[in-house]
């Protein structure tokens, strides 16, 4: 089950965990989601909720309806390693971000990951 | 067709005004909440659609006809104080229900009832004040009903039984049918609204999708509240 932030709109956090899932592969390429009302359940959201999350992942086209089947992720894995890599740019600034407002430019930043990473 | 239509309604208790020119539609296959601090008039509203109380003026009408008998036999109400004689066991109670509403089944409230690992044969006088509002909660959405009527389905019980609650509610809600649930216990409801009605001093503040007004005001729908009624 996701967890939520009542301040921002539940679709909107229900869109970027479903988008979160498909780009780590947890639900992969192709596969059918379960459906709409199973998919609120287990989530603990209202269905309509759920509904408007799926149109708006089907708008990014991360997702497809098949008329009788039920939705699938996309098979197009160019696409989803598109969104992979905006959401890892996303994180990243983030993340300089932060670190920039303790105090740390790009470049400490940068030595700091190595030293950590080295330590390993 | 809207599910229930408020046109022009007031409520009055001797001089005093419970309601003020009440305009509201429900639409179908929605979770509502309405919201209000005590005492602003959302138990008065919910007996009105109910048709335990009669307007002072105006008209409320339940699937395009006036409450009465038919609107009855449609809409599926869990008060905020029982109307069961505790003195009953659950399958007593379990056989007055599906005496009494035709659109009861004995065989969901049954299966409800087996999760919550009960001894039907006790009295409802026997349980914890949690198991009773499960117990009650479990025959009113055991019912096939168009609209749900739930008044502080919240109230005074642990957090644990309120998500089970939330949970029983979801569940069995079918997407032709709406619920409408009454509560001063915003945080712990708004994740299954679609929309909210605020209520205060006997008059409607606000209708919205939930979803939009957290997208406006950057809050929840907790802090929005709280920030619009402040004592």
């Amino acid at each position: 089950m996701f967890k939520f932030d009542n301040n921002t709109p539940i679709y909107i956090q229900l869109v970027e965990q479903l988008k979160i899932n498909i780009i780590s592969g947890k639900i992969k390429s192709g596969e059918r989601l379960p459906s709409v009302r199973d998919l609120a359940i287990q989530n603990k959201v209202n269905p309509n909720t759920m509904q408007k999350a799926l149109i708006e992942l089907e708008e990014q086209n991360l997702i497809y309806t098949e008329r009788t089947n039920g939705k699938f992720v996309t098979e197009d894995t160019k696409l989803i390693e598109k969104y992979k890599k905006q959401y890892a740019d996303e994180l990243t600034k983030k993340y300089l971000s932060n670190m920039q407002e303790i105090g740390f430019e790009e470049s400490d930043t940068l030595n700091y990951l190595k030293q950590i990473g080295g330590n390993k | 067709m809207d599910l229930v239509k408020f046109i022009n309604v007031n409520k009055q208790f001797g001089n005093k005004k419970i309601l003020k020119d009440i305009n509201l539609t429900i639409p179908k296959g929605r979770i509502i909440g309405l919201l209000g601090k005590n005492g602003t008039g959302k138990t008065t509203l919910i007996k009105l659609i109910n048709d335990l109380l009669t307007p002072t003026s105006g008209e409320i009408l339940v699937n395009g006809k006036r409450v009465g008998v038919e609107s009855k036999k449609v809409i599926s109400y869990l008060p905020e104080r029982t109307y069961l004689d505790k003195s009953m066991t659950v399958d007593q109670v379990i056989a007055y229900f599906e005496d009494f509403y035709k659109d009861f089944s004995k065989t969901k409230a049954r299966k409800l009832l087996k999760d919550l690992d009960l001894d039907t044969t006790q009295k409802l006088s026997k349980m914890s004040k949690g198991m009773q509002e499960k117990v009650q909660l479990v025959l009113v959405m055991s019912r096939k009903a168009d609209l749900y009527i739930l008044d502080e389905p919240l109230g005074g019980v642990d957090p644990a039984t309120r998500d089970y609650i939330l949970d029983t509610i979801l569940n069995n809600f079918n997407e032709d049918a709406s619920v409408i649930i009454s509560t001063h216990l915003i945080a712990d409801i708004e994740r299954i609204l679609d929309e909210v009605i605020f209520i205060d001093k006997g008059k409607i503040i606000l209708q919205s999708d939930a979803d939009e007004l957290r997208k406006k005001e950057k809050e929840s729908i907790d802090e929005i509240f709280r920030r619009m009624f402040k004592c």
